[in-house]
């Protein structure tokens, strides 16, 4: 059994304008110990999909379809009260903006010893000492000192490191990191990512990994999804994806990054301009976009299809052999609800 | 590129902008957020200009276009000093800026033909309405923006689309130099890219030249014909991009670059990352002698005594290192 079960996962805000399905039917699975990364632009519904997890939507959101199972257990329409269990205990998440994490008026370390008493069963003097063990694992320099301190009086990458230490004081067995190095500058996210992947070694946690930097990707993470518009587009091992992408979307974002190869020459972008999630085309939601986009591409959403045993893709042309030959069109093909 | 000639049509000599910080009821501290800078931009040319938040990037930029009176320093534009109001109101005719936030740089209750043209209601730059109107729609052609968008608001445009208006706005006095400062930073990487292009195209077509200012290493390496690495208000090391990439001899350079994540997972799997511990020290308690000196993992007694000096180790290559030919 996967530690982590998604699947049809639906989220929607209702605005004045209109429903939002900011997550619009996504499936998968994280295994123990793993590093998913999760890409895609801004509005993808990358926050939404970690929001979902914790239950932590704001108010006008909700999750209106799917299951959400964590070691088997449901965690939709499961209820506050485990989900206060869940949140720390099990599944820890940390923000782009440290500050969202972190009480201007407390000291770091009354923050951190109040997360650790909440959810072990510690006594305050335990907790003292996880807490400075906890900085000393990231990295903080005289952590008795800086227990005492207040979050300003920290750098920006010192705070995230703090924030880091908190959610995983409590061991938990999930951590989501939310964009959490987009904010510092280069040095400071390379101190930042050798730290998660050193502690996810020695913790043995998984870490979902959201982020809109392919390089973030590249070097962090086992397993890639690939979002646009609320639905994945693919997924698959971060080789399968950077090196043999099936999805026109993802190619489109590989070719749209500088790398050693563009240098001096112009870049292949996608055309066009982000999606309305106000006004979702019926087939596939990068048609608009989609130089290489079908008839059947218009009409109908393509399904996750199976490449190989670490590859799915939602994109038609894997089988556009069989669409040519028509042997699958859309009035046939109704798996798709 | 176009073929540029070895004469550079932007000087900048030892140039300073001290900022005064209150720091107690009648104390003041000079903040040197850029602290003796010296270089050359050739026509047609792009040079990057990179390194940490705070480091003083946008602050030379905007000092460059006297945006900022300069603390002390020269700034030669094709030949003359730049020194009177005089000078600096024609100066403003062929350098121009083009900022990071597509959001709050675009005043929301004008049309965007009236921020496109508002450089040239400033500098009376034509004689009827119809040449104005006209000017305006060039401009947008040249982005890539539809005429149809004239009349519009700013705000009921997306991120790149703005970022092209703003664009549009800089190019309207026909000039010759343009600072960009992080133009793409706030864009989407599909977006992104559509405006690098544009950058690209417009430069060969106009003749630009550009300092360009961004923190994505990627970004700046693709589109810079030279690179300059920024730490604490001063110039660690200038030279071609593909050197600085291949061979950076500054020590913050190395470690600045072999942070760079490269989004390829073979790769990355492979690089050598320099660890730097620390963080920047604040401009307000810059350290003695060599800036770096406090993160640096050659430092001597040396580079807490004298600042090193910003010299030109190989042909077009600069560093400020004492010990630089040692290390390397
Ligand atoms: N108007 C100002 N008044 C006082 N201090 C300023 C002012 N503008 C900039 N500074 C300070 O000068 C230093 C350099 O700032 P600058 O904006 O040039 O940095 P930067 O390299 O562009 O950073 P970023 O990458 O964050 O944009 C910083 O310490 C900043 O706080
Ligand atoms: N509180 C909210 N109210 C309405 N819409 C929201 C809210 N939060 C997110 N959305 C919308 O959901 C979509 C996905 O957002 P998000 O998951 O934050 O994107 P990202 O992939 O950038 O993290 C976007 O269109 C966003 O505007
Ligand atoms: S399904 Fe069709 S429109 Fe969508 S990415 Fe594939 S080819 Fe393009
Ligand atoms: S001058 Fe000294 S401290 Fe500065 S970079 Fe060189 S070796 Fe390091
Ligand atoms: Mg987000
Ligand atoms: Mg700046």
């Amino acid at each position: 059994m996967a530690l982590l079960e998604i699947n049809d996962l639906r989220t929607s805000f209702f605005t004045d304008a209109g429903e939002v399905k900011a997550v619009n039917g996504i499936s998968f699975q994280l295994d123990h110990g793993k590093v998913l990364g999760i890409v895609g632009e801004s509005g993808s519904g990358k926050s939404v999909t970690a929001y979902s997890i914790m239950q932590i939507l704001a108010s006008t959101g909700k999750i209106v379809g799917g299951s959400i199972k964590l070691d088997g257990q449901e965690l939709v329409n499961a209820g506050e009260k485990t989900m206060r269990k869940v949140r720390g205990n099990k599944v820890s998440i940390i923000f782009q903006d440290p500050m969202t994490s972190l009480n201007p008026t407390h000291t770091i370390g009354h923050q951190i010893m109040e997360s650790i008493l909440l959810h072990t069963g510690r006594n305050k003097k335990q907790a003292y000492e996880r807490a400075v063990e906890m900085l000393r694992l990231v990295n903080i320099n005289e952590p008795e000192k800086r227990m005492k301190q207040y979050p300003h009086e920290l750098s920006g990458g010192m705070r995230q490191r703090v924030v880091i230490a908190m959610a995983l004081a409590c061991e938990p067995d999930i951590l989501i990191a939310d964009e959490p190095t987009t904010a510092l500058d280069v040095t400071i996210q390379a101190q930042i990512l050798d730290l998660m992947s050193s502690l996810q070694k020695e913790l043995g946690m998984a870490i979902i990994m959201i982020t809109h930097d392919l390089g973030v990707v590249a070097q962090m993470c086992d397993e890639v999804i690939v979002m646009y518009a609320g639905s994945i587009c693919e997924q698959g091992t971060a080789d399968e994806i950077f090196y043999n992408p099936r999805h026109e979307y993802t190619k489109g974002l590989m070719r749209s990054i500088p790398t050693a190869g563009t240098f001096g020459q112009r870049l292949s972008p996608i055309a066009g301009t982000p999606i309305d999630l106000l006004n979702l085309p019926a087939g596939c939601p990068f048609a608009p976009r989609c130089d290489a986009a079908m008839k059947i591409c218009i009409k109908q959403k393509a399904d996750r299809m199976i490449l190989n045993d670490c590859h799915y893709a939602a994109c038609w042309l894997n089988v556009k052999d069989k669409i040519e030959s028509g042997e699958l069109s859309p009035a046939k093909e109704d798996s798709n609800e | 590129m176009s073929e540029m000639t070895r004469k550079p049509l932007v000087e900048v000599k030892d140039l300073k902008k001290y900022f005064d910080i209150n720091v107690g009821m009648f104390k003041t501290l000079p903040l040197k957020a850029v602290d003796g800078v010296s270089f050359d931009i050739y026509r047609g040319e792009t040079v990057g200009l990179v390194g940490e938040s705070g480091c003083g990037k946008t602050t030379v930029g905007r000092t460059l276009l006297h945006l900022y009176t300069p603390t002390s320093g020269q700034i030669i534009y094709d030949g003359k000093e730049i020194k009177t109001s005089a000078d600096i109101h024609e100066f403003r005719k062929k350098a121009t800026m083009v900022f990071q936030d597509p959001y709050s740089s675009l005043n929301p209750r004008m049309t965007v033909s009236d921020i496109i043209a508002e450089p040239l209601d400033i500098h009376k730059m034509y004689s009827s309405p119809e040449e104005r109107r006209q000017k305006v729609l060039e401009l947008m052609e040249h982005v890539g923006l539809n005429s149809e968008h004239a009349s519009r608001y700013a705000h009921e445009f997306s991120g790149g689309q703005r970022q092209r208006i703003g664009i549009a706005r800089s190019l309207a006095v026909n000039p010759e130099f343009i600072v960009c400062d992080e133009p793409v930073s706030a864009l989407d990487v599909s977006i992104q890219a559509q405006v690098i292009n544009m950058f690209g195209e417009l430069q060969d077509k106009l003749g630009l030249t550009y300092l360009f200012i961004a923190h994505d290493l990627l970004v700046v390496r693709h589109i810079s014909s030279r690179i300059a690495v920024m730490y604490l208000g001063k110039m660690v090391e200038l030279t071609s991009a593909a050197e600085i990439y291949e061979r950076p001899l500054h020590p913050y350079s190395k470690a600045l670059m072999s942070a760079v994540p490269m989004p390829d997972p073979k790769i990355a799997r492979e690089s050598h990352r320099i660890p730097l511990s620390g963080d920047i020290p604040s401009p307000l308690h810059a350290p003695s002698g060599c800036p770096f000196r406090t993160r640096c993992a050659y430092a001597c007694e040396r580079c807490a005594m004298e600042v090193p000096e910003f010299r030109e180790i190989e042909k077009d290559h600069f560093v400020a290192c004492h010990r630089v030919e040692e290390i390397n």
